[in-house]
């Protein structure tokens, strides 16, 4: 039922990164998330989809802007649902590969129960939050994450609300692939996107990516460069798959560990709905659409 | 009959022995009854009266039903109202011929709706009514009759089935048909279960019901043969049925009474048509899978009742700005916030029309019964399509539930087959361009030598990239409500129904049609100049209603909200602003309960000879 675009071939024509490149990013100077887009180009570059199938949506924030970046098909929804929407695109359309961008407000805030249900659905794409753990965009407020203490315009005596813990959110949302990086670690971030963008289902990443205006070395203890340490997850000592061990490692003292922590496969929304799809249909003799109407119609007589 | 009758036929001593105007003795060939069952909303009444609605629609009779159910989780009183006969069967009828009360409260509640010389049916083993000689009262015990014939354990289940066996005898329904439908439903609980019903059935169609047959006989049955099938079913049902046969293939919602009855039946229809319908976490996560089932290529819908539509309002501004095609169906009912969510009412139009934010017109569509309900959604469909834009169908309580009987649609003719453009665009392409309608390439479309286009909530550019010009913000601005405007040109003009011209002109829109109809044709009875039209297209509004106003003295409009601050309903009120016509006056009310032809006479009558601006059902003040 739904149109296919064509599946990729040896042929298809390599995707640069000057094919990707849109408008010049509005991030502040020295912004976390540049770094993020330079790493989604070199992942899309890797990965070589065919470029009209790539679709970048995002909510609302600094680093929602993201698709207006990426020249590809896509746009900026309305604040913290970017992800049923993009839901909605990836269970209509097989063919395309659907990419979500958000902040820690967008993802954790308001979006926060889209976010749960999305995930528990197992909707096939690849949510990527950029958390900051401050609201930019509008200058200065606590965000999920600010941590306690966090002096902003909206607590100036400093945050008294506990933040959240995302990869405890995520991984106990219904996600199927789960994992953390951060905006200095280009080579992690790459990695991340390409095995989240890969992965059958609902990928979600976490990426640290400082607000140098608002809430600068807010990640330093993750930065070697900063005299911090970035921990990578040894996956040949951790069970990906027990959903214990990931909450274990999620409560690590900041600022835990990165890398991959959760990792299933469990049918996708998107197959178990093709099933329900052809059942149905083939309990109807595959009729088309006119023939079904007219039996309903002729049991109403 | 199989199964003797321990009883005696109850006839109140005090009761006339034949209603008023009725020959005696011999059977009467009537043509347009008025049943109304009240009891319990666990007592299955409205499964009876679903059955008799059925059965009159495959008997080439018209039908209507109305009905009200408590917003209770379990039990409640409960209402169903049947009116079957020949002709124009236009509303549910203002007074009933019969009422079967199955409780003492059933009894209290609606024996002022008995029609003077009616007859009451009461369940002896519930009601002891006060004998009057308005009425004829006829006791019957439902329940012990029903359990004698079921069976002990039966409790008290299946008396709903005994009932319909004795109006099924009553009025020489077709027992053949109706069992068959009693059947179809009940099979799928076991043959035990069809067994009991039909024990019941038949204990109920075996009593010595007698006297009242003497008085109403035989139903008559439309002779004149369209040559068109009839079918019979519901206005949400029909609604469903139109979506399918505009294309629509994906949808999401979140359950709310009335609208859920649509949801569900999509959810379960479109999986054999190759579709989709997602219940959404709430009702901002299911505009947000509509409108990405929208931007992927799809025509899609999404609907929810009153509450649900304003949390849908920030996403509905995104719609009109990014342009996409959208159908979302309001199922109105009492408010503000939960309100009466089971009663009807017509107060969300303000809500459709200026609802969310910035200025964001779009379209508004009201059915007018239930067979319109199909039609609308083909339109909604097509214009939604056309000038991409979201298309908002305000339906209504009375409506979704509400059965009727019309000619099956020409699905050959009518059916929209999906279909999903991917041809590559040139360096030319531009999705928003300022002097033409928009046109959206959707993802999977390859773009050669131009940037790929971007959705967006922001002000854009021709590209749809974002652009905070001033200019640009006004252009654009303009180019979304003058495709609206278009839209307005091309409608059709309403049709005067009644006189052409003369004293009054009733205007009204949605589930108050047949009520109008009726009232204007009763006041052309009694000699009146009285017109009536009914708006489909609520926003735009048709063309030459100016031209139409022009021709009556007065001009009133008949609609289910309030009378507002200044004393004018809701379309009251948008007429006035746009027409500056101080004939245009209201009739409104808010009791939750559908217009009586009787209400609209009497404000008819009340506000020709009155200064006041409106007349409504509660007094000033």
């Amino acid at each position: 039922m739904s149109a296919t675009a064509e599946a990729p071939t040896p042929e298809q024509p390599q995707l640069t990164k000057k094919a990707l490149t849109a408008d010049h990013p509005t991030w502040c100077p020295g912004c976390g998330d540049f770094a993020v887009l330079a790493s989604f180009y070199r992942a899309l570059e890797q990965l070589n989809y065919p470029h009209e199938s790539i679709v970048t949506m995002a909510g609302i924030g600094c680093s929602s802007r993201f698709p207006y970046f990426v020249n590809s098909h896509g746009g900026h929804f309305i604040h913290g649902r970017s992800v049923p929407f993009s839901a909605g695109i990836s269970l209509s359309r097989d063919d395309l590969k659907v990419f979500v961008f958000g902040g820690d407000g967008d993802g954790f805030s308001i979006g926060g129960n889209h976010l749960d249900h999305v995930a528990r659905k197992n909707v096939n794409l690849t949510y990527v939050i950029m958390d900051n753990q401050v609201y930019g965009l509008t200058k200065k407020q606590t965000s999920p994450t600010s941590p306690e203490g966090f002096r902003s315009k909206t607590d100036p005596w400093g945050a008294i609300d506990q933040p959240i813990n995302p990869m405890r959110k995520l991984v106990n949302s219904g996600a199927t692939f789960v994992a953390r990086s951060h905006a200095t670690q280009v080579k992690h971030m790459v990695e991340m996107i390409k095995r989240a963008a890969e992965h059958p289902g609902f990928a979600v990443v976490e990426i640290l990516s400082e607000c140098v205006e608002f809430h600068p070395g807010a990640f330093d203890a993750a930065n070697p460069r900063k005299g911090g340490g970035f921990e990578i997850i040894d996956e040949e000592a951790h069970d990906k798959t027990d959903v214990t061990a990931a909450m274990a490692l999620a409560s690590e003292p900041w600022p835990g560990k990165f890398g991959v922590y959760y990792e299933v496969q469990r049918p996708t929304k998107n197959a178990l709905e093709a099933g329900l799809i052809t059942k149905a249909r083939a309990k109807h003799d595959n009729s088309d659409d006119a023939t079904l109407l007219k039996q309903t119609f002729a049991r109403m007589r | 009959m199989p199964y003797p009758n321990p009883y005696q036929f109850m006839v109140s001593p005090n009761s006339p022995a034949t209603p008023e105007g009725s020959a005696s003795g011999a059977p009467k060939s009537i043509n347009d009854v008025v049943v109304r069952l009240a009891g319990n909303s666990q007592d299955g009444i409205q499964t009876i009266g679903g059955f008799l609605a059925r059965l009159a629609g495959r008997s080439a009779q018209e039908v209507m039903t109305y009905m009200t159910i408590p917003s209770t989780i379990s039990g409640g009183p409960s209402i169903f109202q049947v009116r079957m006969g020949t002709g124009d069967i236009l509303s549910s009828g203002d007074e009933a011929d019969f009422l079967v009360a199955f409780y003492d409260h059933s009894y209290k509640n609606h024996i002022d709706h008995l029609r003077k010389g009616g007859i009451l049916i009461y369940d002896t083993d519930h009601v002891e009514p006060e004998l009057s000689p308005d009425y004829l009262a006829v006791g019957v015990p439902f329940t012990s009759a029903t359990i004698e014939a079921v069976g002990g354990s039966a409790k008290e289940k299946g008396k709903n089935i005994f009932v319909l066996g004795l109006l099924c005898r009553l009025f020489d329904l077709d027992v053949a048909k109706l069992t068959g439908l009693i059947r179809e439903r009940f099979a799928k609980f076991g043959e035990d279960v069809v067994r009991n019903t039909m024990l019941a059935f038949d204990a109920g169609y075996a009593w010595p019901a007698q006297n009242i047959r003497e008085i109403y006989h035989k139903l008559a049955t439309n002779d004149n043969d369209s040559g068109h099938p009839q079918i019979t079913t519901d206005g949400n049902t029909a609604m469903t049925l139109g979506l399918i046969t505009a294309g629509v293939r994906y949808g999401a919602g979140y359950p709310i009474t009335p609208w859920s009855t649509i949801m569900e039946t999509l959810r379960t229809e479109l999986q054999k048509y190759g579709g989709l319908f997602v219940q959404a976490e709430d009702e901002l996560g299911a505009i947000a899978y509509a409108l990405g089932f929208a931007y992927a290529g799809h025509l899609s819908i999404t609907g929810s009742s009153g509450p649900g539509l304003s949390l849908k309002m920030e996403a509905l501004g995104w719609a009109t700005m990014a342009e996409l095609p959208l159908i979302i169906i309001n199922v109105q009912r009492g408010g503000p916030s939960t309100g009466l969510p089971t009663n009807v009412e017509q107060s969300d139009l303000m809500q459709a029309i200026y609802g969310s934010h910035g200025d964001s017109p779009r379209v508004v569509l009201a059915p007018q019964n239930v067979e319109d309900c199909f039609y609308i959604a083909l339109e909604a469909g097509r214009i939604a399509g056309e000038y991409s834009t979201p298309v908002i169908i305000l339906t209504d309580q009375a409506l979704s539930s509400r059965i009727e009987a019309f000619d099956e649609p020409d699905v050959d003719a009518l059916m929209v087959t999906p279909d999903i453009d991917l041809t590559a665009k040139g360096a030319d392409f531009k999705p928003y361009p300022i002097d033409a309608l928009t046109r959206h390439a959707p993802p999977g479309t390859k773009i050669e030598g131009a940037p790929y286009p971007t959705v967006t909530g922001l002000e854009h550019d021709e590209h749809g990239h974002p652009s905070g010009n001033p200019a640009q913000h006004q252009k654009m601005t303009a180019k979304r409500r003058n495709k609206i405007k278009q839209l307005g040109k091309s409608l059709p003009r309403p049709e005067i129904h009644g006189d052409q011209d003369g004293d009054v002109l009733l205007v009204g829109w949605g589930s108050t049609f047949g009520p109008l109809r009726e009232a204007v044709n009763r006041a052309r009875k009694d000699g009146q100049k009285v017109g009536h039209i009914h708006l489909r297209h609520l926003n735009p509004l048709p063309p030459e209603l100016e031209r139409i106003f022009s021709r009556f003295r007065q001009v009133f409009v008949v609609e289910m909200n309030d009378q507002g601050l200044y004393g004018y309903g809701q379309l009251a009120t948008l007429l006035r602003a746009r027409y500056a016509n101080p004939a245009i006056r209201s009739i409104t009310k808010t009791d939750g309960l559908a217009f009586k032809v009787r209400e609209i006479l009497n404000g008819v009558a009340e506000l020709s000879g009155s200064r006041y601006a409106s007349v409504s059902g509660y007094p000033d003040v």
